[in-house]
């Protein structure tokens, strides 16, 4: 276990960490806010990542195709919204479970009538496509190292939308307590959009940033948004922060785990059993995380305060 | 007027029951995987079996032939539910699937107990090879084991001195990198097991890099192979290590891999590039109709579709004499796709295995081509277990 390959897996943990936050960050948002669980909202990555597919066979440029795709999704996310969720707020998790599962179910098939059942490809823009040496015989690809960036930049940002502007001391307000934000006056339900529209921009962001590395396939969308899910409920629903910090630990968790679990262990155990025990317990460690975290802070690492 | 129309209904009805004594309709249920991710490895195995009985006039053997497409979801309950509906209630002549050998193992009891033909164009487990081998069951694909044992000895041949071998960790994995280590006797420079349906490879590609192997050796299928590939090649690997695998560039996965995978080498049975005359003409109408180039998948289902032809046009079209039915089945006198092709006693084929390479065509769409030929007339090692004759 050399230093450098330590530090190349930190990178690719820091790069699904990202990838995480930024679809948790939505999913934070809208189940903070809203207290509304969202299940589709792994779909709304996968669309994005689908439109951008689309948009770039139209356009041939990466970063027009990034901007309609982003638009496609937002005006998408809105129709959803207005025709479905928007009915669903004030009933039980239940209901809101089982009618985004439907949705789910819908836009995966959705997506197969549309596009078909195979795999598609979105090539990374030419500038970007190349690796660096990070150290003597270890390359990169840049494009992973500009997801980082571009993850990191965007929590940045959210973090100056969410502290620093009206807006985003309604949604903190919100996240504490919707009803006695309505009673003082704000129109929620505008709020609540404009909180939704925004969550589903960040998730499409996602789907387009990682449609390069990955295949575009229907229910792409599916695995990540456990993952998600696990991420808010670590950090603490309704908290940005809390997703932030919580999206690099799993990437990072997870990364690492699946990466020196089978050497920790042989130095306990014989290499064969170690072989076959290593890659079980990588994929259980975040969720044992999530336990732990679960069993000393019910809330979350980082609560909303009031709830 | 009520008895009017009871009476053209009722003609009408005895018309329809005396055409069907006439001609009665040859019936083939599809199993085959038409949801999720992989159902694109399932419209491959229907289109390429559709395509046959199109290009035979819509008969096999000489009769009408009725299709029955089952979607098996990739659940084992599901598929035994309806491979049970195919047999009892549509009472089918043949069963022609699945892609999934886990599927093939949940279906074999429910159709074969009841004297009806299963005839597997992808899956071939080692147990059905072997001891529990079955008169009624007939592969027209391979044995798991082999596409694997093609690359391992390439590598061995080619006198690589160290490979990193990587699978799903699932049964069929295990088989897989055990099959590329019976003929690969050099340094297997780490054996990784990775979840099924991982996206990420980041963190085996920094220990590919890390390992400085001549090789590496994965069996990756679907959307896995599809990501690693692309990922593999943006980590600059592609230059350094050669690429080998199964199951991980083919044709099916190619469009999504495009120019990532080129120079990739895979071990198969077929390419569309093989050389006769029958091949040229299915890959020329595969693409016509489904504006795809053709698979594994495809073409071991037209070769099954042959084989029932050949089988029926034996027997005169006489599905119910089951013993002259298996007897022409095992002839297999068609002209395979893949040209050299017979049943061994197991009812698996012998036939040749190739390293395969993945090439891009003057029209811009990509295939493998046949790069050498590694194993001639191959039979799989499990076929001494087999107590059939």
């Amino acid at each position: 276990m050399s230093t450098s390959l330590l530090i190349v897996q930190i990178l690719n943990g820091l790069q699904l960490g990202v990838l995480l936050f930024l679809i948790a960050a939505g999913l934070t948002l809208v189940f903070g806010v809203m207290d509304f669980i969202n299940l589709a909202h792994g779909v709304q990555y996968m669309l994005g990542a689908y439109l951008a597919v689309m948009f770039y066979a139209l356009t041939g440029n990466f970063l027009i195709a990034l901007v309609l795709a982003l638009a496609a999704a937002l005006v998408f996310g809105l129709l959803l919204e207005f025709t479905v969720f928007r009915h669903l707020y004030d009933r039980d998790h239940l209901e809101q479970v089982i009618a985004t599962f439907g949705i789910i179910l819908f836009l995966n098939q959705g997506v197969k009538v549309v596009w078909g059942a195979a795999p598609l490809n979105l090539p990374i823009p030419e500038i970007f496509s190349g690796t660096v040496v990070l150290m003597q015989g270890i390359l990169y690809p840049v494009w992973r190292l500009v997801i980082i960036g571009s993850g990191l930049a965007v929590g940045l940002i959210l973090y100056i939308l969410v502290s620093h502007t009206r807006v985003g001391m309604l949604v903190r307000a919100g996240a504490t307590n919707a009803r006695i934000v309505s009673a003082l006056g704000v129109d929620i339900r505008r709020l609540f959009m404009i909180v939704f529209g925004f969550g589903t921009m960040l998730a499409a962001f996602a789907g387009v940033m990682i449609a390069p590395i990955l295949s575009v396939e229907p229910g792409m969308g599916d695995s990540v948004l456990i993952l998600a899910f696990v991420v808010i409920v670590i950090g603490g629903i309704g908290s940005m922060r809390g997703a932030f910090i919580a999206a690099l630990l799993i990437g990072l968790v997870d990364t690492l785990g699946r990466s020196f679990a089978i050497d920790i262990l042989r130095l306990v155990m014989p290499p064969s059993p170690a072989r076959t025990v290593g890659p079980a317990i990588a994929s259980m460690l975040i969720y044992v995380l999530m336990a732990l975290v679960l069993y000393f802070r019910p809330a979350g690492l980082f609560p909303a305060r009031g709830r | 007027m009520s008895k009017l129309v009871m009476t053209v209904a009722a003609a009408a009805l005895v018309g329809l029951a005396g055409q069907a004594q006439a001609q009665e309709k040859l019936k083939v249920g599809i199993v085959t995987t038409l949801s999720g991710p992989p159902a694109v490895l399932g419209q491959q195995l229907r289109n390429g079996f559709q395509l046959a009985v199109k290009n035979m006039g819509g008969k096999l053997g000489g009769r009408d032939v009725e299709l029955i497409v089952q979607d098996d979801e990739l659940k084992p309950d599901v598929a035994v539910s309806k491979a049970r509906a195919l047999v009892d209630r549509d009472k089918v002549d043949f069963v022609v699937g699945p892609i999934f050998s886990n599927i093939l193992i949940a279906i074999m009891k429910p159709v074969t107990d009841t004297g009806t033909i299963l005839i597997s164009p992808n899956a071939g487990t080692s147990n059905f090879a072997g001891k529990d081998c079955n008169a009624n069951f007939f592969v027209t694909s391979y044995q798991n084991d082999q596409n694997h044992e093609v690359m391992g000895k390439y590598a061995q041949d080619a006198g690589m001195k160290k490979v990193f071998i990587m699978a799903p960790n699932y049964q069929a994995g295990k088989d897989s990198l055990a099959g590329f280590k019976r003929y690969f006797k050099g340094e297997v420079a780490d054996e990784v097991y990775v979840p099924l349906g991982q996206l990420d490879y980041s963190a085996e590609l920094s220990r590919i890099a890390a390992s400085n192997s001549d090789a590496v050796f994965v069996f990756l299928p679907g959307g896995m192979g599809v990501n690693f590939v692309k990922q593999f090649r943006q980590a600059g690997l592609a230059d350094k290590v050669k690429f080998l695998s199964a199951f991980t560039v083919d044709e099916s996965t190619l469009p999504a891999q495009q120019d990532a995978a080129l120079g990739f080498f895979g071990g198969a049975n077929w390419a569309p590039n093989l050389d006769n005359p029958q091949n040229k003409k299915f890959v020329a109408d595969y693409e016509k109709e489904y504006n795809a180039v053709p698979a594994t998948y495809a073409f071991q289902a037209y070769d099954a579709a042959l084989l029932i032809d050949s089988a029926l046009k034996a027997t005169k079209g006489n599905t119910s004499d089951k013993n002259a039915l298996r007897a022409a089945l095992k002839k297999a006198d068609f002209a395979s796709l893949r040209g050299n092709f017979k049943f061994n006693t197991n009812n698996y084929p012998i036939q040749d295995f190739y390293q395969v390479k993945v090439v891009k065509r003057a029209d811009g769409k990509f295939q493998t081509e046949i790069d050498k030929k590694v194993f001639a007339d191959y039979t799989d090692p499990h076929v001494k277990e087999c107590p059939l004759k």
